[in-house]
């Protein structure tokens, strides 16, 4: 542990241990709703942890890492419903079928030299084949939708996620902190320096001896797997799955928001962007409705008005210029 | 007793296009040995072949006894042959600390052992000064420096320089060849390919000259300079 924050300064490791506490006794105060907002914020602060390992630390850039979130969900789904299976079990299914799915897309692209925009197309497209082939699939419901039994739960049941909405709470920030410390650990890692040399100059990298594509794999497929547990969440907070939505590009684009906004390749950007995005969307969607006003399509409003505005005044995002401002780079 | 790096008769064609044309040669351990020639003569097809960026069309090249040709560069890398590039590419957002420390991680897992290593090569390059500096900051020189100390990282037998030399001015030569040559003497084998004949002339043990893309002299910088071949196709009158 001393060496994961070493060159951290003091008053930093204080403010990270002063939030995590703050997000430990939130639910003392918090009530359903805000506790509900909180959960999604830390929802996108992991997803945005997972995709940000592919586009942030190695330079792939994803744009369809709805694909992962939707295998994850409706794996640990149908075992649910069909078999019973609970989805801490599901999730030892789940996790390597997106990491298949993520194996296979990364192979066929780095194998054949398919990359930038290319890439990014590619992911697109197979998220988009799911999209369209879970329609067809009737033991998941097709696109009638597949639902999870749900009832008036007195009791938290873990071991089965069903629950209030605090157990969800607690998961997915245990969630979040762990993806915080994976990544950072796997930053400061052999294979972090290696994608970061792969994410600034490809042939220089290979030069230097790492088998780029190799770790291009690494890269998808740790990051499609991590991405695969918070689609288990999410299929088990919501309790129905809509191929329509699930896959659909706009959850792959909502999930890399937070990332980009926060700074892309930092540890504390996904975290920063998901708690700006979805904290202040939410306070402007609660605000219009108080004021009497119902306006459709409000929050995306706010989403492109919040990524003008930091890809044109800070566009390495809100993480470094607020570390700068908070005397927290690393020191070595 | 086996040469480190040996080429035979190695060719490149591109299409029809004779870029390098039936080479060979032998750089033996602990020599610097440079390869000149007037530009387009093949110099850097030459090089690509050895690092493995370009499979020879035909030839062998071999290192330490065994065939490297058609290999990655990767590869080529892990076996021992460090390259740089002659328009040099740092990794722009990383500082220069990192920047080695990705060449020395080649050689351990160990982030703490590979730390250790990037110090060792910052100092022998002058580079320790600049270590938390972004390398996208630095200045040409630099930039230069931390592409071979980037290279030396990965502990290699034999460093490849592609004009490493180019763009410095004679101050900033100099000081290079004093680090190329406080690194030989430490046993490292050094291929350059260099435009820039003070260094040529101050470094290498042998020169190989190409001219469109035949070798056309071998020998020592002395008596390469002295053959009327190579007068007349590279140096041209003003060097005699």
């Amino acid at each position: 542990m001393t060496r994961l924050f070493a060159g951290t300064p003091t008053h930093g490791l204080v403010l990270l241990v002063l939030l995590l506490a703050a997000l430990v006794a939130a639910p003392l105060i918090a009530n359903d709703y805000l506790l509900t907002i909180l959960i999604l914020i830390l929802y996108f602060a992991y997803a945005g942890q997972a995709w940000n390992i592919m586009m942030g630390f190695a330079g792939q850039l994803s744009l369809g890492h709805a694909l992962y979130v939707g295998l994850g969900a409706y794996t640990a789904s149908a075992l649910y419903v069909h078999f019973g299976v609970a989805p801490w079990l599901g999730l030892l299914v789940a996790v390597p079928v997106a990491m298949l799915a993520g194996a296979v897309i990364g192979f066929l692209a780095f194998r054949f030299g398919v990359a930038g925009v290319y890439f990014a197309i590619l992911t697109i497209a197979f998220a988009e084949f799911a999209r369209i082939g879970f329609d067809h699939i009737s033991y998941v419901g097709g696109s009638a939708g597949f639902f999870l039994p749900v009832a008036q739960y007195t009791q938290n049941d873990l071991w089965n996620l069903r629950g209030r909405p605090v157990m969800f709470y607690y998961v997915i920030l245990a969630l979040a902190a762990l993806a915080f410390m994976l990544c950072h650990l796997l930053l400061r890692s052999r294979m972090g320096y290696f994608w970061q040399a792969i994410r600034e100059d490809e042939e220089a990298a290979r030069a230097l001896g790492i088998d780029t594509f190799r770790y291009k794999m690494y890269a998808v497929v740790i990051s499609a797997g991590m991405t695969a547990v918070a689609g288990v969440f999410f299929a088990f907070f919501y309790n129905n799955l809509f191929p329509e939505q699930v896959f659909h590009i706009s959850r792959s684009i909502e999930l890399i928001l937070a990332p980009i906004i926060g700074g892309v390749g930092t540890l504390f950007g996904p975290i920063v962007g998901a708690f700006l995005l979805t904290g202040l969307s939410e306070a402007v969607t609660e605000t219009l409705h108080a004021l009497g006003f119902e306006i459709p399509g409000a929050k995306q409003v706010f989403y492109g008005i919040c990524l003008l505005v930091v890809v044109m005044a800070l566009p390495d995002g809100i993480w470094p210029w607020l570390a700068r401002r908070l005397g927290l780079e690393r020191r070595s | 007793m086996t040469a480190l790096l040996s080429i035979a008769g190695v060719s490149k064609r591109f299409r029809g296009l004779v870029a390098v044309d039936r080479v060979s040669c032998e750089v033996e351990k602990g020599e610097i040995f440079a390869v000149i020639g007037p530009n387009g003569a093949g110099k850097t097809t030459l090089f690509s072949t050895i690092a493995g960026s370009l499979e020879p069309t035909e030839g062998e090249i071999r290192f330490l006894g065994e065939r490297i040709d058609g290999l990655r560069p990767d590869e080529v890398c892990r076996r021992g042959v460090a390259r740089t590039f002659q328009i040099v590419r740092p990794f722009p957002a990383l500082t220069v600390e990192d920047n080695i420390m990705v060449g020395a991680l080649l050689r351990t897992a160990d982030t703490a052992k590979a730390a250790a290593t990037a110090q060792d090569v910052m100092r022998r390059l002058d580079l320790f000064d600049k270590r938390d500096r972004e390398a996208k900051s630095l200045t040409l020189p630099d930039r230069k420096r931390l592409e071979v100390a980037r290279a030396l990282a990965t502990a290699p037998q034999l460093l490849l320089l592609d004009e490493v030399m180019a763009g410095l001015r004679p101050t900033e030569t100099d000081r290079m060849v004093a680090i190329l040559r406080e690194l030989n003497a430490q046993g490292l084998t050094i291929l350059l390919i260099e435009h820039v004949m003070r260094a040529v002339m101050a470094l290498a043990n042998r020169v190989l000259v190409l001219h469109h893309g035949a070798a056309i002299a071998l020998g020592t910088p002395e008596v390469v300079t002295r053959e009327p071949a190579v007068v007349q196709s590279y140096l041209g009158a003003e060097a005699l």
